[in-house]
């Protein structure tokens, strides 16, 4: 699938907050920085990393709708062409489509068939009620109020807002917490069969194991920049098959593989190191690690950053 | 939906009741203070009719049970409310009921006119200044609101008197209607013209209240998350005022624009003093200011039943719009 020409590509995208601390001196605060990905048509990529790595930030920052104190710097093209802000007003909510994590995400004094239409009720009514048929809703659905929802039918019409605007990108912002495995596992096959249809779909989460049966390639998410992107199927395989050291920590971490904690804590936002964000908990740090941030690398069918990967 | 409709009966009911014991305890409470105040019905009913010996005084007081333990003359006073006899006016000598009923057209004229100015308005800046937070005209607007919801109303009246009335003659200086004309002469028109200061002024004194509520419930819309999402679909600031914004702030402030009820009342008894404006408020002014007990009392029951049914409308109100509420509700 790599030979088609990437939906999405960005290119060192870095994104940091002005913050006034009392005085009247500015700072900025780094949350996400040098972060490169692409998405392909038809393929679903996973973005995985612990809390605080910056990921529901990255949804943001593709949608164009951060807060008014972020600044945005970097390359992301849509489609071949420059992504400006101009472009995602445009896109969103038409190309690119952002499916909320919780039922919060719905207006709670709206009729949840209203809120799958949209504002711009890009589909007649026949299609969506359809589409609910198909996700097993029942016919009254679309009169209720979301608090109304369980927690998998609200799901399911979150889901549905994104299939019902013509979203060629589906941005699925945590879509499994709080659910059960067999609900996790069904959202996902629904964001699989999107893949299928020929969307791209970026899966945001922190259910890495689930979401490596589930995505074609999987970037690894590190305090607020990536430091892997592979095939799913290495992280499948196991550690020797992947290339960052922190990758490899993040699969041993699991519980079915040996539940092996590393030392130390994500650096925060504000507190980065100097060279390589993963130097300080790193088995491999030399002293050149701390020269300067490693550049992306190609190897073996994957991306990483770092100057000791082989 | 019949289930709905039983549910409101029943709170409807529940409120019935309670609005009824409430009444009562406020009877009691006003009759006590009015005993216990050195206030003298005899000798003001005997200042009105002017020259009164000793011995028909002692009679009047007999007559009058001025002198039976307070107890009993507190249900003679109820037993005869019950009957629907609020007593006479010692002040204007006609029937009190019929003085509230005069009374409060006058004024319900002049609180519904300052209700919806103020609603409307108050409404409609605090949705400018919650769409503008933290620039410009959210600044101004927020120090002017601060300022008026600081200010007294009768400094504010006499304020509007002196320039509106006085300085540019645009309004009339007092009353409902002009001078020396018959009732049936008045038209809508003058009378519009005469309500519209006092009106103004009301309305300024509590339009503040319910623009900065608007305005912090329309901030927290939007930054709800469901807002975040209806950005990240492309709805523009148009269409989530429109589709988010005014659909979970307008509820909100209805309630509170109904339950203000009282302090509109309170402000209604400045206003009409500042502009002469004959309604309650000002009758129950002269009432205390003459002593007149049946005239006060009657008042006194009689604001606190219509702000009892202001709070009732809110309540009901609440729970018909709301869907969240109108499913939990037992």
């Amino acid at each position: 699938m790599n030979e088609k020409k990437p939906l999405l590509e960005i290119s060192d995208l870095s994104v940091s907050f002005l913050m006034y601390d009392g005085s009247l001196e500015r700072s900025s605060l780094q949350v996400i920085s040098n972060l490169s990905l692409t998405v392909h048509p038809g393929e679903i990529l996973a973005v995985a990393g612990s809390s605080g790595s910056g990921k529901s930030l990255l949804a943001s920052a593709i949608l164009g709708i951060l807060p008014g104190n972020a600044s945005v710097e970097g390359a992301m093209r849509y489609g071949g062409e420059p992504l400006t802000p101009e472009r995602q007003k445009v896109l969103r909510g038409g190309e690119i489509a952002l499916v909320p994590q919780s039922v919060a995400y719905l207006d709670p004094l709206m009729k949840v068939g209203r809120q799958a239409d949209g504002h711009k009720k890009p589909r007649p009514t026949a299609e969506r009620r359809a589409l609910f048929r198909r996700f097993g809703l029942p016919e009254e659905t679309e009169g209720l109020y979301p608090f109304q929802l369980s927690g998998g039918m609200a799901r399911r019409v979150l889901v549905s807002t994104a299939l019902l605007s013509n979203a060629r990108l589906v941005i699925a912002d945590e879509p499994t917490p709080g659910m059960s495995l067999d609900q996790a596992k069904e959202a996902l096959r629904m964001f699989r069969d999107l893949a299928d249809e020929g969307r791209s779909v970026i899966l945001i989460t922190h259910d890495i194991d689930l979401a490596f049966d589930f995505a074609d390639r999987v970037a690894v998410f590190y305090a607020g920049t990536t430091v892997e992107t592979a095939p799913a199927a290495d992280f499948r395989r196991g550690p020797e098959a992947l290339r960052h050291p922190y990758s490899r920590a993040l699969w041993s971490a699991l519980p079915q593989n040996g539940f092996t904690p590393i030392d130390g804590f994500q650096p925060y936002a504000g507190s980065l190191p100097a060279g390589c964000l993963f130097a300080p908990r790193c088995p491999l740090r030399t002293a050149a690690c701390e020269a300067g941030t490693p550049p992306m690398r190609d190897i073996r069918g994957g991306e990483v950053r770092c100057i000791h990967a082989t | 939906m019949s289930g709905a409709f039983s549910r409101i009966g029943r709170t409807f009911l529940r409120y019935l009741v309670k609005t009824a014991f409430l009444l009562l305890a406020v009877s009691i409470i006003a009759f006590a203070l009015v005993s216990a105040s050195p206030v003298d019905p005899v000798q003001q009913y005997v200042l009105g009719v002017g020259g009164v010996s000793p011995e028909q005084r002692l009679e009047l007081e007999a007559y009058w049970g001025v002198n039976d333990p307070p107890v009993e003359r507190y249900f003679t006073w109820l037993g005869a409310l019950l009957r629907g006899d609020f007593g006479q006016s010692l002040l204007y000598r006609r029937p009190v009921i019929d003085i509230i009923a005069e009374r409060f057209l006058n004024s319900l004229a002049l609180m519904l006119c300052a209700w919806l100015f103020s609603g409307l308005i108050g409404f409609g800046l605090g949705c400018l200044m919650g769409m503008t937070r933290d620039r410009l005209p959210d600044k101004i607007i927020k120090q002017v609101c601060y300022i008026l919801s600081s200010v007294p109303t009768f400094w504010l009246g006499l304020l509007l008197l002196l320039v509106f009335a006085v300085w540019l003659g645009w309004f009339p200086l007092g009353f409902s209607t002009p001078i020396g004309m018959l009732n049936e002469d008045v038209t809508l028109a003058q009378r519009l013209h005469h309500l519209f200061l006092p009106a103004l002024t009301l309305s300024l004194m509590s339009f503040a209240n319910i623009a900065l509520h608007t305005r912090s419930k329309l901030v927290d819309v939007l930054e709800s998350e469901y807002v975040l999402f209806a950005r990240a679909r492309g709805e523009g600031p148009g269409s989530i005022l429109r589709r988010h914004g005014l659909r979970n702030v307008l509820l909100p402030a209805l309630t509170l624009q109904f339950a203000s009820f009282a302090e509109l009342f309170g402000g209604s008894v400045m206003a009409e003093n500042v502009f002469s404006y004959p309604g309650l408020g000002s009758a129950v002014a002269a009432a205390g200011l003459n002593s007149d007990v049946p005239l006060l009392l009657g008042i006194t029951l009689f604001s606190a039943l219509f702000v009892c049914v202001g709070n009732l409308t809110a309540n009901i109100l609440y729970g018909v719009v709301d869907p969240q509420i109108r499913e939990e509700q037992p």
